[in-house]
């Protein structure tokens, strides 16, 4: 879907997002003449019902509004609108008169906003045309480092030193001409090995790799070392392009143990601070494997290691 | 070894854990000689400190004798009598190389926890929460010191443990507070809580040459002991303290405020008091900022706030209007505890101060729980309580 299309379904969701926040509040402030509107103002329930349901408003006006992308939320307001639309159905069935046509009313009004809810989050759940079965992942992540920028080249360009900081990684063996062989731990312990080159080798600035044919896991990547501004050390970005093993899925499934790909990246590079400024990983009892998102949200007590 | 663990809010036990090990090779092993309970430990004790996780050791105030180092510690040996700083700083990084240990940039392995609270994460703390590095601290009869080679500081004089035991923290608070006054002659210093970092403080500002120090709390003994180190001192339960602070410096207000309470403090209006107890309980505020408030109205125009009390994370009712418009400076920070310790130490070694004027209590370790729960609730005069681990 084209960027345009993205800022569209996601502004209509902003927009239904405020709709929420407006019926809520109404059905808060004046409980009683929505009930008259609906044709639902003899039953002694009712005004209970519309309160509630306009808490119910307020809370998918927060989902909504209260995150950058909203579109997935919509999915919240389609649960809503179900509830709603089976208690007016009840409430039509009881009914005759004008009073039956008043509910009536209401309810093709929820429809009508089923439909925009429903449309809504459906697109949000499409995937980005062109990317294909595989998604390609490309993440990004910087530090600064308090140390000369020929020493950090230098300890990168080593690739063997990169265990030593990426912990998903097993190995990496120079074998000549540029290549490399990896292995890596992914998600659920199953390893991962390939061979890559180095396309790009620029003294104490950059490398650039990719993956050779045949790679389980297509790659490419960079890491770009500058001077930080004013004597503070070196500048280091990594970008990294795969295609996660799994696809779409695997990712999910990885993101659900806490290694968001992303984070992972960052983790690496926080630790490649520590290993290149204290020369070592910092290790506390909570986290003693050092740094590690997955650890941080499944901590040990503060107790000594036995 | 026996360690005071955190087992939730207000409960505190001495249980049987493993010794600690080496895990890197700039640690060190230190056997405790000394340890004690901290205000700040207070925080934790009534749970407003997030990401606490039963089983937690406590303390980060504790000197002892080194019995093992990794292979990279070249400036400790076995048998070192050392004092280590609350703050675990590399030495290394950006921020150690400004002296800004507390906010060293590589000892908090869980900096990713911190940064979602706080933006960018402050440097790891022994014992004190998994959000500040989820290292077990010093109430124990053990502890492994990282980055060994670079914090600990060696006592090589026979001064006894009671006189440089508070180098690890409340000293050096105390002092940075009162040096981030800026004090210049005849500058009037008000100083919000008599606990021992306020006291510490007090005594720190008369060093760094302030003219008066005023010193507020509730508690008659603590502001006793504030007296002793100088302090002319006020009751916030008997006087209105903006009016008095008014009065004693003729209409100009203190020239600088420190704030040594932190996120509990108490108010002397009930009905105020409930509403900011509410609001924390519900956790729609995390602190109960009073004596800052009323830190940033006392203060002079174009004075200084130093805040030294600990805050855990948002504040409601910030007097925001009153510091914009009235050029006030705000300074403040988790000690720089290395930074300190060599003219500190110099100071004790002069006789210029006695820290342990502060300790009203000495506890074996085993009595650790009945400490908190004396120090919590001021009971039997308690102003800073000291553990043996051995005794």
């Amino acid at each position: 879907m084209s960027e345009k299309n993205h800022r569209t379904h996601e502004r209509l969701a902003t927009t239904l997002g405020w709709a929420s926040l407006g019926l809520g509040v109404a059905q808060l402030a004046a409980p009683g003449a929505i009930s008259r509107l609906s044709g639902l103002d003899d039953s002694p329930w009712a005004g209970k019902a519309i309160r509630l349901v306009g808490i119910r408003e307020l809370l998918h006006a927060a989902a909504l509004l209260g995150t950058r992308r909203p579109a997935p939320m919509t999915w919240t307001r389609v649960a809503g609108d179900a509830m709603d639309l089976t208690m007016l159905g009840r409430a039509m069935a009881n009914r005759d008169g004008p009073r039956r046509r008043r509910v009536a009313a209401a309810s093709a009004a929820v429809a009508g906003i089923t439909l925009a809810d429903m449309y809504t989050a459906m697109r949000a759940n499409r995937p980005m045309p062109g990317a294909g079965p595989e998604p390609i992942t490309n993440l990004r992540a910087s530090i600064t480092v308090n140390r000369p920028r020929q020493e950090v080249y230098r300890f990168w360009r080593s690739l063997e030193n990169l265990p030593r900081f990426m912990i998903h990684l097993e190995s990496v063996e120079t074998i000549g001409g540029g290549y490399s062989h990896w292995k890596v731990r992914g998600p659920a312990h199953k390893v991962i090995e390939w061979d890559a080159e180095i396309v790009e080798d620029r003294e104490e600035q950059l490398i650039a790799w990719r993956s050779i044919e045949g790679a389980t896991v297509r790659n490419s990547g960079w890491v770009r070392f500058t001077d930080a501004p004013g004597g503070r050390g070196t500048e280091v970005r990594v970008r990294i392009d795969y295609e996660a093993p799994a696809g779409k899925l695997g990712l999910a499934f990885a993101r659900l143990l806490g290694e968001h790909p992303e984070q992972q990246v960052r983790d690496d590079l926080r630790r490649f601070k520590q290993v290149m400024e204290t020369g070592e990983v910092t290790r506390s009892e909570g986290s003693p494997e050092g740094t590690r998102a997955q650890r941080q949200l499944f901590q040990r007590p503060a107790q000594p290691v036995r | 070894m026996k360690a005071n663990c955190w087992m939730g809010r207000n409960t505190v036990e001495v249980q049987e854990v493993p010794d600690p090990r080496i895990l890197n090779p700039r640690d060190a092993i230190v056997r405790i000689t000394s340890s004690a309970i901290c205000g700040s430990d207070l925080h934790l004790y009534d749970g407003y400190i997030p990401t606490m996780k039963k089983g937690d050791v406590l303390g980060h105030e504790f000197m002892g004798e080194v019995v093992e180092v990794g292979p990279r510690v070249s400036t400790l040996r076995v048998g070192d009598r050392v004092v280590v700083p609350f703050p675990i700083a590399c030495g290394d990084c950006l921020a150690c190389a400004h002296g800004m240990y507390s906010v060293c940039e590589n000892s908090n392995p869980n900096a990713g926890l911190a940064e979602k609270l706080m933006g960018h994460a402050p440097a790891g703390i022994f014992g004190y929460s998994h959000m500040l590095g989820g290292y077990p601290g010093g109430q124990a009869q053990y502890a492994r010191v990282p980055y060994a080679d670079f914090g600990p500081i060696k006592i090589e004089d026979d001064l006894p443990d009671e006189q440089v035991l508070f180098l690890s923290d409340i000293f050096p608070t105390g002092w940075m507070g009162a040096e981030m006054c800026d004090i210049k002659p005849g500058d009037v210093i008000a100083v919000w809580g008599a606990g021992p970092v306020g006291q510490f403080a007090v005594a720190s500002a008369y060093l760094l040459g302030a003219e008066r120090v005023i010193c507020i709390d509730r508690f008659p003994y603590r502001l006793d002991i504030a007296a002793r180190a100088g302090a002319e001192t006020l009751d916030y339960e008997e006087v209105d303290v903006l009016d008095a602070l008014r009065d004693l410096t003729a209409g100009r207000g203190p020239d600088a405020c420190i704030d040594a309470v932190g996120m509990e403090a108490h108010y002397p209006v009930p009905a105020i008091q409930a509403y900011d107890r509410a609001k924390q309980a519900t956790r729609m505020e995390t602190d109960r900022p009073y004596a800052l408030r009323e830190a940033i109205l006392a203060c002079r125009n174009g004075g200084t706030v130093s805040v030294i009390g600990v805050y855990g994370g948002l504040v409601d009712k910030f007097p925001m209007g009153s510091f914009m418009n009235r050029s006030l400076t705000m300074k403040t920070g988790q000690c720089h505890v290395q930074r300190y310790l060599e003219p500190l130490l110099n100071k004790i070694r002069e006789g210029a101060i006695d820290p342990s004027f502060v300790i009203s209590h000495h506890l074996p370790l085993e009595e650790a729980p009945r400490g908190y729960e004396m120090f919590k609730n001021k009971e039997n005069h308690c102003n800073k309580v000291v553990l043996r681990p051995w005794a």
